[in-house]
């Protein structure tokens, strides 16, 4: 859209332009009592931009638990906040920056992260870790395997021409990841990398960050305090980004997207550390009132927002905004998403001492307008008054949309869709060595190392080490023992195309069962919900389902949901990706000493495979939505696994008692690929130590596929000194879990795997370590 | 005897260097403030790791004009002890008090991870608590760690025994595979004629405590503390 000056005169074809439907504008005009001039008019389109308003969701979200003995702050603020003991609280939140990411994947991460960031110093917390959830299109040939009923990949050329912008997309991305986290000074902890066709053009890039402060010293952003001077602080403000709210975010993909590349912004990582450092150091003068980031929508959401949560009016100047450009309008300075920028409230009086600490630190920090009484937003330019609107009103009393909703008329499957078997001993093997290989399950090790995982030295638990990302906090420290955070990330778009609400469900259990097997207890979630179109009736039926699934598992599994995001329009070309909410679990471990690792630790332990459930065999249906039947059968159909609440709590509390007791030397939980990469990976983990294990087929059924690539949940894997299986056997029985002996660690340092009396996989740890390890870096063909 | 934590804009491993000094070392450690020109009475410097103004330009070229660099200077002339960590060893190089460049990985990509160091010299105030061919386990973190230097620099730092670590693998070769960016002669860490200044690109005060997987790095701060108080009592 060509930028404006203000005199161009607002039509119904201009706020169409603007993303505004005609209602949507009829309601500005009652709202103003009048006409909106341009700069208004960006202004409305900005903050009613489903991104911003959450027009579409805000009616789902509200069945959402958001209410915990642990939460301090629910959702609304910048951040959720969770009291973690001791005069503690956490500030976590996750969001997603998916449409920057694929017009330009390097900047795109870069400002995810950065901005996310800021939500957590803003609230007062210093940032102590990032996790990030990213699904890319496939990058191999046979990765472009999804169920009958989506809308199927083209011919191989095209498949060629999409992985080939599928690494150059995975690769920004993790470049864009890392060069700020590792810059600003905080560790990525974790994540997940996932593939899948539907991600091709639509890359999801969802950061997390986590932050702890002092309780009292938390900050919220209500402007108070009629008279208080507005102050700006941090980088100038210049043309990215205009519109990337509303135009970018709000929008679906079409061929011309990549035109959009102006709408992203750009990120300064080192600008951000300053900011930091002197946000925390200002807050501490006593001399701050309210704070708030300038992330999506800028200048426009942090005033707006202030005010309307402060009950109180905003008036700025925007000739005193600091401005990396000349000859900005008034329309570009409220619309620009140029990063790495604060607005804040300071007592009457004390403008000096905020000030004086930007300036220790190099930074703009300029006073460009008041708190007023009245609840006017109100922008001067040069004494002109450029826009004038209520602010409660155009922050809270944008469109609220109850969309339709219709669930998806799909032909019934039946069995002749789903995998039939037949795979002997050599060829199981050789089918285990492929799994491992494939992008999902082998090692990420090739984009861990690309991130600095242990700057701030508390990360007990890096990427891969442990089934949850576990720090310390040092702050906790009393009579040397300190207390620990653990955090993951999941959720698995197939399982949601399939059924979203169990496919939702699964997205908590996992996470809570990962921060389980690292030994804390889940005590709160955030979600970052990443859709198609809202304007599709298919697409609210997903959401309304993945909600009610995710309000079903957050409340069995203890977890409110503290915060978290809204991505829509995630669609190129018409088809929306698969239903995709990521959930990030936040557990607490009172003894960071206590932390459970997946290696597994001496020849000789007792290996005990944990179920919560009722032991239900598999079956073909379920199996058919597994890794395993994607990476081997190249097909996708059938169900999720059966969810069950009550199983997933019983192994979570079990979990947590173990950790407790220190009776484990080793868990990981059994999820993607199933039980024969869980005991693979544990070996990997470890050093030159092997597994043999049995398995029968009274738990999983027949055939022998169920029992080494089955994914049903709420089951583990747990290695135990001889000694102490009595012991674990007690705590299981207590928790109601059941628990079998399957086999032992040895020395010999091979995998070895009976079911049924005969040898299904019998292979060197180092020959599948060899494939798994280096999968990913021989695929991308770099060094 | 005090540490002193040189803090540049940019720089984000201050605070591990500050906590492995007080909180493993026990020792007393304040933090310098880039701009300051006093050194409040420090026995020993260490410039931290980061992304001191952001590496822009080149890392390390900037932080070098910083007026805490002149005090720097100052102390190392005196014979003071200067430890520069990552990005405070590529300012160390920039300021000219240690020899040699740092270049972008061979690799082109930022790398974290655990490799070996072996302790190559331990007559200098940084190594004399290890023993002779000592293999450390230390994190490395970083874009531009590939070290290299002249031909005629290199025989002069050989011949006057300045080069203290080089990377190696597990078992302590020196080889291209124990390498990770391809540093000249596997070189790790360099000290200055006089010994006592020295830097290094892998990060000792990220390997002070076992429950972080290892503890290692003691051997080069415990060096250091053992130096001073051999100073004091001499």
């Amino acid at each position: 859209m060509a930028t404006a000056s203000t005199e161009i005169k607002v039509t119904a074809e201009i706020a169409a332009e603007h993303g505004l439907t005609g209602e949507e504008y009829a309601r500005v005009q009652k709202i103003l009592g009048r006409d909106a001039n341009i700069t208004e008019l960006g202004i409305f389109s900005v903050m009613w931009s489903e991104h911003c308003s959450y027009k579409s969701s805000k009616v789902h979200l509200k069945r959402l638990p958001t209410r915990g003995k642990v939460v301090v702050q629910g959702p609304g603020e910048n951040a959720g906040v969770v009291d973690i003991g001791d005069g503690l609280v956490a500030a976590f939140k996750i969001e997603s920056h998916n449409h920057p990411s694929f017009v330009e994947p390097f900047q795109g991460a870069n400002t995810g992260v950065g901005g996310i960031l800021r939500d957590i110093f803003t609230m007062g917390a210093r940032p102590i870790a990032i996790l990030d959830s990213l699904r890319f299109g496939p990058i191999t040939a046979d990765g472009f395997v999804a169920p009958k009923s989506y809308p199927a990949a083209a011919d191989t050329a095209t498949n060629a021409t999409a992985i080939a912008a599928n690494r150059r997309i995975l690769d920004g991305v993790i470049r864009g990841v890392a060069n700020y986290g590792n810059c600003f000074g905080v560790p990525t902890v974790g994540g997940e990398v996932c593939f899948e066709p539907c991600y091709s053009q639509n890359p999801l890039v969802n950061a997390l960050a986590l932050g702890i402060a002092r309780k009292e010293d938390i900050f919220l952003a209500k402007a108070k305090g009629v008279g208080n001077p507005v102050i700006y602080v941090g980088a100038k403000t210049g043309r990215d980004g205009i519109h990337g709210a509303s135009l970018l975010a709000s929008a679906e993909f079409t061929e011309e997207s990549q035109q959009k590349r102006p709408n992203v912004q750009v990120g300064d990582p080192f600008v951000e550390k300053l900011l930091l450092e002197a946000c925390l150091e200002a807050m501490q003068t006593g001399a701050i009132v309210a704070i708030q980031d300038m992330g999506a929508a800028g200048l426009t959401c942090s005033t707006t927002e202030m005010a309307s949560r402060g009950g109180t009016g905003i008036e700025i100047d925007l000739a005193k905004v600091p401005q990396r450009e000349t000859g900005m309008t008034p329309y570009e300075i409220m619309l620009s998403e140029s990063q790495e920028r604060m607005l804040l409230v300071a007592q009457r009086g004390r403008e000096s001492e905020v000030l004086d600490v930007f300036k220790k630190w190099g930074l703009d920090a300029v006073v460009v307008g008041e708190v007023k009484d009245g609840g006017l937003m109100r922008v001067k330019d040069r004494g002109r008054v450029v826009a004038e609107i209520p602010a409660h009103p155009l922050a809270e009393e944008g469109p609220v949309y109850q969309r339709p909703l219709g669930a998806p008329v799909r032909r019934a499957e039946t069995a002749a869709d789903w995998f039939a078997f037949g795979a002997a001993g050599a060829e199981l093997t050789e089918h285990f060595v492929k799994l491992l290989s494939a992008p999902a399950i082998a090692s990420k090790r090739w984009i861990t190392e690309q991130y600095d995982t242990m700057v701030r030295t508390n990360t007990l638990a890096a990427p891969g080490a442990s089934d949850a990302a576990v720090v310390r906090i040092k702050e906790s420290e009393k009579n040397g023992v300190m207390r620990a955070l653990a955090l993951s990330t999941d959720g698995n778009g197939r399982w949601c195309y399939l059924n979203p609400r169990v496919g939702a469900m699964h997205a908590v259990a996992e996470a809570a069962r990962n921060v389980a097997c690292s030994g804390a207890r889940p005590i709160a979630a955030t979600n970052c919900l990443n859709f198609g179109s809202p304007e599709k009736p298919e697409v609210m039926w997903q959401f309304s389902e993945a909600i009610d699934g995710l309000t079903e598992a957050c409340e069995a599994l203890g977890t409110p949901i503290t915060g978290g995001n809204v991505s829509f329009y995630n669609e190129t070309l018409g088809s929306s990706i698969y239903p995709t909410p990521v959930i990030g679990v936040l557990g607490i471990l009172d003894d960071a000493a206590k932390v459970v690792k997946i290696a597994v630790r001496a020849a000789g332990d007792v290996i005990l495979l944990l179920d919560g459930g009722s032991r239900q065999k598999h079956s073909a249906q379920e199996f058919s939505s597994s890794e395993y039947c994607k990476t081997i059968a190249g097909m996708v159909g059938g169900e999720p696994p059966a969810m069950d609440l009550g199983a997933e709590k019983r192994l979570i509390d079990c979990m947590i008692a173990l950790a407790g007791e220190r009776a484990v030397q080793s868990a990981h939980d059994v999820s993607d690929g199933g039980l024969a990469v869980t005991l693979a990976e544990s070996c990997f983990a470890a050093k030159n130590l092997g597994v043999e294990v049995t398995l029968g087929s009274d738990e999983t059924g027949t055939p022998a596929e169920y029992a080494l690539f089955g994914e049903r949940g709420a089951r583990a894997v747990v290695s135990v000194g001889p000694e102490k299986v009595a012991a674990v056997l007690a705590i299981t029985r207590q928790c109601g879990v059941a628990a079998r002996a399957i086999g032992h660690v040895t020395q010999n340092a091979d995998l070895r795997i009976q079911y049924e009396g005969s040898t299904v996989v019998d292979s060197a740890v180092e020959t599948l370590r060899d494939v798994w390890a280096h999968s990913l870096e021989r695929t991308l063909r770099v060094q | 005897m005090k540490f002193g934590v040189v803090v540049f804009p940019g720089s984000n491993c201050d605070h591990d260097a500050f906590h492995a000094v007080a909180n493993v070392l026990r020792q007393p450690v304040e933090f310098l403030w880039h701009q300051s020109e006093g050194l409040a009475g420090c026995d020993a410097l260490i410039l931290p790791g980061g992304f001191a103004h952001g590496d822009y330009l080149r890392t390390g070229a900037i932080a070098r004009f910083s007026p805490v660099m002149k005090s720097v200077a100052k102390f190392a002339e005196a014979g003071g002890p200067v430890l520069g960590i990552c990005n405070g060893f590529q300012i160390l190089l920039e300021a000219g008090l240690l020899p040699g460049a740092v270049m972008r990985n061979s690799g082109l990509r930022y790398i974290c991870r655990y490799v070996h160091i072996r302790v190559e010299q331990t007559e200098t105030p940084f190594t004399n608590a290890a023993h002779a061919g000592q293999i450390l386990k230390i994190p490395i973190a970083h874009n531009d760690g590939c070290y290299t230097l002249d031909e005629e620099g290199l025989a002069e730092l050989e011949r006057n025994r300045q080069i203290l670590f080089r990377y190696t693998t597990a078992d302590g070769k020196n080889d291209a595979a124990g390498n990770p960016n391809g540093s000249l002669h596997n070189i790790a860490g360099v000290c200055n004629r006089q010994r006592n200044v020295a830097g290094l690109m892998p990060h000792p005060e990220r390997a002070v405590e076992s429950a972080l997987d290892s503890a290692d790095g003691l051997v080069i701060l415990n060096s250091m503390v053992g130096a001073l108080a051999g100073a004091a009592k001499a």
